[in-house]
């Protein structure tokens, strides 16, 4: 009997917890002070965990340019922010099926990305560059030194930087992973010669590394961040309303200094957000 | 983009990456026979000490996933100091990860052998080795061809995590092809699919008919 009994209550348990889980989204419905859009409504947001001085998540919450963006994003919008981890490879694919309502995660504005999403921004104009050991020990000084199979380079799979070497440096010897920090390591075990992606990126392992890695500081792209949203979004207009009003006042340039400040020592201007079709 | 345009681009970098995934399965899987062996060797002899190796080994391997052993193998030994290429690291980490699971799987074929078996060789003078080679590795080894062709498939499907370690493979393939909006990333993962199949449908067969022919007829 005691046996017959076990597995209903183990299901009632469950769809106990289910329920529990579901009303999360409905009892947070106080607490704002009203706007637009509904207020306390969550929008989610799928930013990067392992960025230093964008996004890297803390005890105390996701911390960085990134985070710091979407959190007075959310804040306009009359929204609690949620944050998502989202990777290199998976951010068209969190858009497309509303994983996530927004991607800032150091997402490089491109053509091919615009045929499945929208972006809104640009936010930030980085600039693709290359990280070496310190010192320098291969005399590497720009992206000609990469096109050589002597030099071994490393980058993210499925990224915007890998296709920039690929087409400027044909003969590089390439190797991947899937977070720029596995790259950073791999560089620290004498795997690789040289780390190459967007200089922002490569000053926060550069910072982290205590001196360990440096800029080659010899960019040779531009690469525009955008904000992901899913096609067809009305966030899009709205988050270039927002960000227009953050340049104008310099909250900006205050969350610039505030994050990536801590090792860039000069603030750039903000870049002109493309306003086509709003 | 067509079939034939997908083809005429991704034709030889998929050749090159299913050559780089067969070479990682076979050898792999070569380590894990040898592995096996070894290990259920320890497991079964008389001497209590390499039984407790044998054992703490298995419980090791089975017991942590694929991706941490690969993870271990490249980023924990290189930080401390032992620095191997990608490609040996990941038929390293592969053989013993399978090669515990092969053990496993041995020792079940020689528990398999009835006891009498090997009361009888050592009643007419073997010793261990002699009991193992000539009585019991024999019949053990009939018993589990099928679920060594189970792990020869599961090997195979595993090499596909070496692509987190930058071993350029099939998988790491497709990661790349999905870069390129055009070619569709149906139509990469219907192609990557396809390829694995074209290789483990036949093992499974094959492995069948090894079953079906030195299966001891009870």
């Amino acid at each position: 009997m005691k046996r017959m009994i076990r597995i209903p209550l183990l299901l009632l348990a469950f769809a106990m917890f289910v329920a529990a889980c579901g009303d999360d989204d409905d009892t947070s419905s106080d607490d704002g002070t009203g706007g637009e859009t509904p207020s306390g409504e969550t929008l989610k947001v799928g930013t990067k965990y392992d960025q230093p001085l964008f996004g890297v998540n803390t005890p105390d919450g996701v911390v960085g340019f990134d985070a710091e963006i979407a959190r007075f994003i959310a804040d306009e919008l009359g929204m609690e922010v949620a944050f998502q981890e989202a990777v290199s490879a998976n951010r068209e694919t969190f858009l497309e099926n509303g994983t996530v309502d927004m991607v800032v995660a150091t997402y490089t504005i491109n053509d091919e990305r615009k045929e499945q999403v929208d972006f809104a921004g640009p936010y930030y104009i980085a600039g693709q560059d290359i990280m070496v050991e310190a010192g320098n020990p291969k005399g590497i000084t720009g992206i000609d030194d990469l096109d050589s199979a002597d030099i071994k380079t490393c980058t993210v799979e499925g990224s915007t930087s890998l296709a920039n070497l690929n087409s400027m440096a044909p003969d590089a010897a390439v190797t991947t992973f899937d977070t720029y920090s596995k790259c950073a390591d791999a560089m620290g075990q004498g795997r690789v010669d040289a780390v190459t992606t967007d200089n922002v990126i490569l000053l926060g392992l550069a910072d982290e590394s205590d001196g360990a890695y440096e800029l080659v500081e010899n960019p040779f792209t531009d690469e525009p961040y955008g904000i992901g949203v899913a096609k067809g979004s009305e966030l899009r207009c709205q988050i270039n309303e927002i960000l227009q009003a953050a340049y104008d006042d310099g909250t900006w340039a205050q969350i610039y200094e505030d994050t990536v400040g801590a090792v860039a020592s000069v603030t750039p201007d903000p870049p002109a957000i493309d306003n086509e079709g709003c | 983009m067509s079939w034939s345009e997908f083809f005429d681009e991704y034709q030889d970098p998929l050749r090159e990456a299913t050559w780089v995934t067969v070479k990682l399965a076979f050898s792999s899987f070569g380590l894990a026979l040898l592995v096996g062996v070894i290990v259920v060797s320890f497991r079964v002899s008389p001497i209590p000490p390499l039984v407790r190796v044998a054992g703490w080994f298995v419980a090791a391997f089975r017991n942590t996933p694929l991706l941490v052993v690969l993870f271990v193998a490249l980023f924990g030994l290189g930080d401390l100091g032992l620095v191997f290429d990608f490609y040996p690291t990941a038929v390293v980490a592969l053989g013993l990860y399978t090669g515990a699971y092969m053990a496993e799987v041995l020792r079940s074929g020689i528990n398999a052998v009835p006891r009498g078996q090997a009361e009888a060789g050592r009643s007419i003078g073997l010793g261990f080795a002699q009991l193992m080679r000539f009585v019991v590795i024999p019949q053990a080894v009939r018993t589990v061809i099928g679920p060594i062709g189970n792990l020869f498939v599961a090997n195979f499907k595993n090499t596909a995590v070496a692509s987190t370690i930058s071993v350029f493979e099939l998988t790491a393939q497709s990661q790349r092809m999905f870069n390129d909006a055009s070619a569709g990333v149906w139509r990469v993962l219907a192609v990557i699919s396809a390829l694995y199949l074209l290789f483990l449908l036949p093992a499974g067969a094959v492995f069948r008919r090894l079953e079906a022919r030195f299966a001891i007829k009870r």
